[in-house]
C-alpha cells in the first residue's frame, strides 16, 4: 500500500471516547491532486477522523505520515503548520468585518503608518479573483451570501498557510446549485495545483460530480477506499449502510398509503400572511394527516414561512388562523400552546441546549408548556426521556448524555423527541435532515409519514428535493419570497426546478 | 476491574469538590497554626468562637451569593446588590425612626430604646419589599428593556447609595430599637439567628430551582437562550425572576447588616457584595456565561471568603492590608480553575489512577 504519491497516509487510527469507539485501526491515504471524498453515516467516524489529523483530537494509536515522513500533529496551529487547512460547515470568520481583513487577518501589509489598506484590498481582491470571485472585497463579509463565504474561508485558508492538503466539511450544504457549481469549479482549479482535498459531504451527486476516490467509514471502522468510478451509487449507499435500501422503499409505499386522505379539516390557515423584509404576503393551508412540502432555494422564504406560522416572527401582513381561531399574540409559547411544533434549521443555535442532558433536552416543551410550578418528577423525566430514545433510536449509551457530545442526526431526534413529547398536531420541520446521513435520513422520513397516517400535519422543508417529493403530498414552491407555484405530490422534480428557476 | 468512571474522578467533578477542598485547607491551616480557632464556648447561653464569627460574618454574602447565583445562571450578572442592600436597609430604619431629624423624638427614642411607632414584622416587610423592588426594576431594564446586565444594573449601583442617602435624610442612621438588633446579634437554641435565616432562605430558593421547572429553565436559558425561546419558554420571565430573587436576597442581607451593626450608612453598608458575591459564585463553579449552577457550593464560596477573611483578622494582618490579602485569594481560585490548571490536575491524577488499577 506505500504508494509514492500519497502526500498523506494516516495508518490504523485508533480513538475512544467513554463509552464509544470512534475510530478502530482507521486507514486513510491522500494522493497529490485529488479530491477523495470521505463518506459514511452519522457517527461513522468522519469527524473524529478529521478532528485526529487537523490535532485537535489525539489518536489513541497509529500513525500519520506527511509526504512519507512521520508526524505527530498537536494541536489545531500545527497542522496549520505541517500545510493541512480546513473549511468547516460553520464559517469561522467575523462577518462584521470586511471581506479583505477576513482573508489577510494576522498577516496583514504593513507600511510607514500600519496596516496598507490599500495593498491588503488589493492582495485580498486578487485572491478573490483567482478563484474567479469577483466581488468588493471592501465590504463587511456579512453582506455576501453563504456560498461567498464559503468561498472566503477558501481563500483565506489558501492565502495564510498555502496548504498541501484542503480539507472540505460539508461545503455545499447550504449552497444552492449554482452556488455549488461555482464552488466546485474552484476545487477543480486546486486540485490542478496540486492540493490534495478531502470532502466530506452527504451529497452522492457531489461525490459522483467531483472526486477520484472514495473512503467510507461505518461505525468507526473503514469499510474501504474506492475508486469513484468504479463504484456504482447503489454499491456505495449499501456499504455507507451496511443494509439493502428497502427502507427508502419502504418510505415511498408508506406515502401512497397515504395518499387517499385529502381534503380533511384545515388546521393552519394563513390568509395575505406576510412581513416586510421577509417574506410576501402568502396564502397556505394545511389540513388533517397532510405532509405539505416548501420547496425553493435558498433565501426563497421557506424559513420565513415557518418562523411567522411558529410565531417567532410576528406577520404585519394578513392573518393566521390555527384550528379556526385567530392568532392575536405571536410567540412559540402560543404556538405550543397550540400544538404546533418546530425544528429549527439551525439546530445548533436554535435547536439544541448543548450542555444539557437528552433527558432535560426532550423534556424542555412540554415543561415549558406545563409552565414554572407543573414540575415533571424526575422520575417521569427518565421515563419520557428513556421512552423516546428507544423509539426514535437515538445512539446513546444513557439519558445523561450530553447532547452536544451526540452525532447530529441523534441530535436532530432530540428535537424531534422534544417536541412529540408536547404531542402536536402540527410538526414544521425546517431542514430535519440537514447534515446527517442517508440512514437517519431514511428513518426521519418514514417517521414524518407516521406522524401524517396518525393525524398529524406537517410542513416539510428540505433543500433535497428528491426528499420532499418522497413525503409531500402537496408542494408549495416558493421563489424570491413569494409563492410562486403549488403542485400535488405528484409532480416530477423537473417542474419544480423550473418553476423554482422562474422558467414556468 | 471495568469502572468507566472511577468513583474519584465523579466525586472530582461535583460541583462541591473544589470549593470543599479550598475551605477544607483553610481550616486545616487554622487548626495548625491558631489553635484557638475551633474552639467553641458558651457564653451567655449561647455559643461563641471564631467558627461560629465565621458564619454570622458570612450569612449576608451567602444570601446575595444565592441570589448572584441565579442571576449568574441565566448568563447576567448584578452589580448592584450592595446598593440595594443600602437601600433596604435604610427604609427599615427609617420606619423605625420615623421622626428622625428631629432631636428631641431621638433622645427620646434613645432614652427608651423599645419606643417605635412601626410594628417590626411592618419593618422586616417593607425592608424585603423594598429589595424585591430594586430587583424587580432590574430585572425589567433587562428582561424587557433589553439593556445588557452589566449595564442595567450600573444604574442602580451608582444611583443606589444616592437613593438610600435620600431615604435616610442624608445622615448616618443610629437604630436604638432593641428588637431590630436581634436578627444581626440574636441567638436561637445557641446559634445565631442569621444561620437560621440563611437556612430559610436556601431553602426557599432550593425549593424553586430544583422542585419547579425554573432551575432547569434558568440553566436552559444561560446555556442557549434562543434555543430555549424556540422551546417555548419565556426567557423574559425566567431572567425577570432572577433579579427580582437576587433583589430579595439582598433585602435580606441588609435587614442582618443593619441590625448587626445598629447603624445604616448608605455609603458602607453592604459595599463591594456584589463582587465578593460574583467571586463567591465563581469560586462555586458556576460560569459567568451562564448556565449550570450549585447553590450550596456559591454558598461554600462566601464561606471560603469570610473564613479567609478572619483568618487574616486571626494573624494580624492590618486592616489596609486585607484587601490585597483578598486579591491573592482571588487569584489563586481563578488560577486554579483555568483549563490550563485542570488538566494538569487530570493528569496527576489519572496518573495515579492508572498506577492504582494496574496494582489492583
Amino acid at each position: 500500500m506505500t504508494d509514492s504519491q500519497n502526500i498523506l497516509s494516516m495508518n490504523r487510527i485508533k480513538k475512544s471516547f467513554p463509552g464509544v469507539a470512534a475510530l478502530e485501526n482507521v486507514d486513510f491515504s491522500l494522493r497529490k491532486g485529488e479530491v477523495h471524498a470521505l463518506i459514511g453515516e452519522n457517527g461513522a467516524g468522519k469527524s473524529t477522523l478529521i478532528k485526529v489529523l487537523t490535532g485537535v483530537e489525539h489518536p489513541d494509536s497509529g500513525s500519520i505520515e506527511l509526504d512519507g515522513k512521520p508526524v505527530q500533529v498537536r494541536s489545531p496551529q500545527h497542522s496549520q503548520e505541517l500545510g493541512i487547512s480546513t473549511v468547516y460547515q460553520e464559517i469561522n470568520l467575523c462577518t462584521n468585518i470586511s471581506v479583505a481583513e477576513n482573508i489577510m487577518m494576522g498577516f496583514e501589509p504593513h507600511n510607514f503608518f500600519g496596516i496598507d489598506w490599500k495593498k491588503m484590498n488589493a492582495l485580498a481582491s486578487e485572491a478573490m479573483k483567482r478563484l474567479d470571485v469577483d466581488i468588493d472585497v471592501t465590504q463587511s463579509l456579512g453582506n455576501f451570501s453563504v456560498a461567498i463565504q464559503q468561498m472566503v474561508a477558501i481563500v483565506r485558508s489558501l492565502e495564510v498557510a498555502s496548504p498541501k492538503i484542503l480539507i472540505l466539511d460539508e461545503p455545499t450544504s447550504s449552497l444552492d446549485v449554482n452556488e455549488t457549481a461555482h464552488l466546485f469549479g474552484v476545487i477543480r482549479k486546486l486540485k490542478s495545483e496540486g492540493i490534495g482535498i478531502i470532502f466530506i459531504t452527504h451529497f452522492l451527486d457531489q461525490v459522483y460530480e467531483i472526486t477520484d476516490r472514495i473512503t467510507v467509514l461505518r461505525n468507526g471502522k473503514l469499510v474501504g477506499t474506492y475508486n469513484t468510478t468504479s463504484l456504482p451509487r447503489i454499491e456505495l449507499i449499501g456499504k455507507m449502510l451496511g443494509r439493502s435500501l428497502t427502507e427508502l422503499d419502504e418510505v415511498s409505499k408508506a406515502k401512497q398509503k397515504n395518499e387517499q386522505k385529502k381534503d380533511t379539516e384545515s388546521l393552519v390557515e394563513a390568509k395575505g400572511l406576510g412581513l416586510t423584509g421577509s417574506i410576501e404576503a402568502i396564502d397556505f393551508e394545511l389540513h388533517v394527516g397532510e405532509v405539505v412540502g416548501l420547496a425553493g432555494l435558498l433565501g426563497s422564504g421557506r424559513t420565513e414561512i415557518a418562523n411567522l406560522i411558529f410565531g417567532i416572527d410576528t406577520p404585519d401582513k394578513g392573518s393566521l388562523k390555527i384550528k379556526g381561531k385567530k392568532i392575536n399574540h405571536f410567540s412559540p409559547l402560543e404556538s405550543l400552546e397550540n400544538g404546533i411544533a418546530l425544528c429549527p434549521e439551525d439546530r445548533k443555535a436554535e435547536g439544541i441546549v448543548g450542555d444539557l442532558t437528552i433527558r432535560e433536552n426532550i423534556i424542555l416543551a412540554l415543561q415549558a408548556r406545563y409552565g414554572w410550578f407543573k414540575f415533571i418528577a424526575t422520575q417521569k423525566q427518565y421515563e419520557i426521556a428513556e421512552n423516546y430514545i428507544k423509539l426514535l433510536g437515538i445512539a446513546t449509551p444513557s439519558a445523561d448524555q450530553l447532547v452536544k457530545n451526540l452525532s447530529g442526526g441523534n441530535q436532530q431526534k432530540v428535537i424531534l423527541a422534544r417536541w412529540l413529547a408536547t404531542d402536536p398536531q402540527v410538526f414544521i420541520l425546517d431542514e430535519p435532515t440537514r447534515g446527517i446521513d442517508v440512514g437517519a435520513k431514511a428513518e426521519i422520513q418514514k417517521l414524518v409519514l407516521q406522524l401524517a397516517q396518525e393525524g398529524k400535519s406537517i410542513i416539510f422543508i428540505s433543500s433535497e428535493l428528491e426528499e420532499v417529493l418522497r413525503t409531500s403530498h402537496r408542494i408549495v414552491v416558493l421563489r424570491d419570497r413569494k409563492k410562486a407555484a403549488e403542485y400535488s405530490g405528484d409532480v416530477d422534480d423537473h417542474t419544480i426546478i423550473q418553476t423554482m428557476a422562474g422558467i414556468l | 476491574m471495568k469502572n468507566n468512571t472511577p468513583l474519584f474522578k465523579r466525586v472530582r467533578e461535583n460541583r462541591l469538590f473544589w470549593p470543599l477542598v479550598a475551605l477544607s485547607l483553610i481550616f486545616i491551616f487554622n487548626a495548625i497554626f491558631s489553635p484557638g480557632f475551633f474552639k467553641l464556648g458558651i457564653l451567655d447561653g449561647h455559643l461563641y468562637g471564631n467558627l461560629i464569627d465565621v458564619f454570622n460574618n458570612s450569612a449576608p454574602l451567602m444570601l446575595v451569593a444565592l441570589g448572584m447565583t441565579l442571576v449568574i445562571a441565566t448568563g447576567g450578572v448584578d452589580l448592584s446588590v450592595g446598593a440595594v442592600i443600602a437601600i433596604s436597609a435604610a427604609m427599615g430604619a427609617v420606619l423605625i425612626n420615623p421622626v428622625f431629624g428631629n432631636e428631641e423624638i431621638t433622645n427620646a427614642v434613645a432614652a427608651d430604646p423599645t419606643l417605635t411607632n412601626t410594628p417590626l414584622w411592618l419593618v422586616v416587610v417593607v425592608t424585603l419589599v423594598a429589595g424585591t423592588l430594586c430587583g424587580l426594576w432590574n430585572g425589567l431594564l433587562v428582561s424587557r428593556a433589553k439593556i445588557s446586565p452589566m449595564v442595567a444594573t450600573l444604574i442602580l449601583m451608582v444611583a443606589g447609595r444616592g437613593i438610600a442617602q435620600l431615604i435616610e435624610r442624608g445622615q448616618i442612621m443610629t437604630v436604638y430599637y432593641k428588637p431590630y438588633h436581634w436578627f444581626g446579634n440574636g441567638f436561637i437554641l445557641g446559634l445565631p439567628v442569621s444561620i437560621y435565616i440563611v437556612a430559610i432562605v436556601y431553602a426557599i430558593a432550593w425549593v424553586l430551582v430544583r422542585k419547579t421547572s425554573i432551575g432547569l429553565f434558568i440553566e436552559s436559558v444561560g446555556l442557549n437562550a434562543k434555543s430555549s425561546y424556540y422551546s417555548g419558554i419565556s426567557e423574559k420571565n425566567v431572567k425577570l425572576f432572577a433579579y427580582t430573587f437576587c433583589g430579595f436576597c439582598g433585602a435580606v442581607a441588609g435587614l442582618i447588616l443593619g441590625s448587626y451593626i445598629h447603624a445604616i450608612d448608605a455609603n458602607n453598608i453592604g459595599l463591594n457584595y456584589e463582587l465578593d458575591a460574583i467571586f463567591a459564585v465563581v469560586i462555586g463553579g458556576t460560569l459567568m456565561s451562564g448556565g449550570r449552577f450549585s447553590l450550596l457550593a456559591s454558598m461554600v464560596g462566601a464561606l471560603i471568603i469570610w473564613t479567609f477573611t478572619i483568618t487574616m483578622y486571626i494573624f494580624g494582618v492590618p486592616a489596609n492590608a486585607l484587601l490585597a490579602g483578598r486579591a491573592v485569594l482571588v487569584l489563586v481560585v481563578i488560577l486554579l480553575y483555568s483549563d490550563y490548571a485542570r488538566r494538569i490536575l487530570n493528569r496527576i491524577f489519572e496518573r495515579k489512577g492508572l498506577q492504582h488499577d494496574t496494582a489492583n
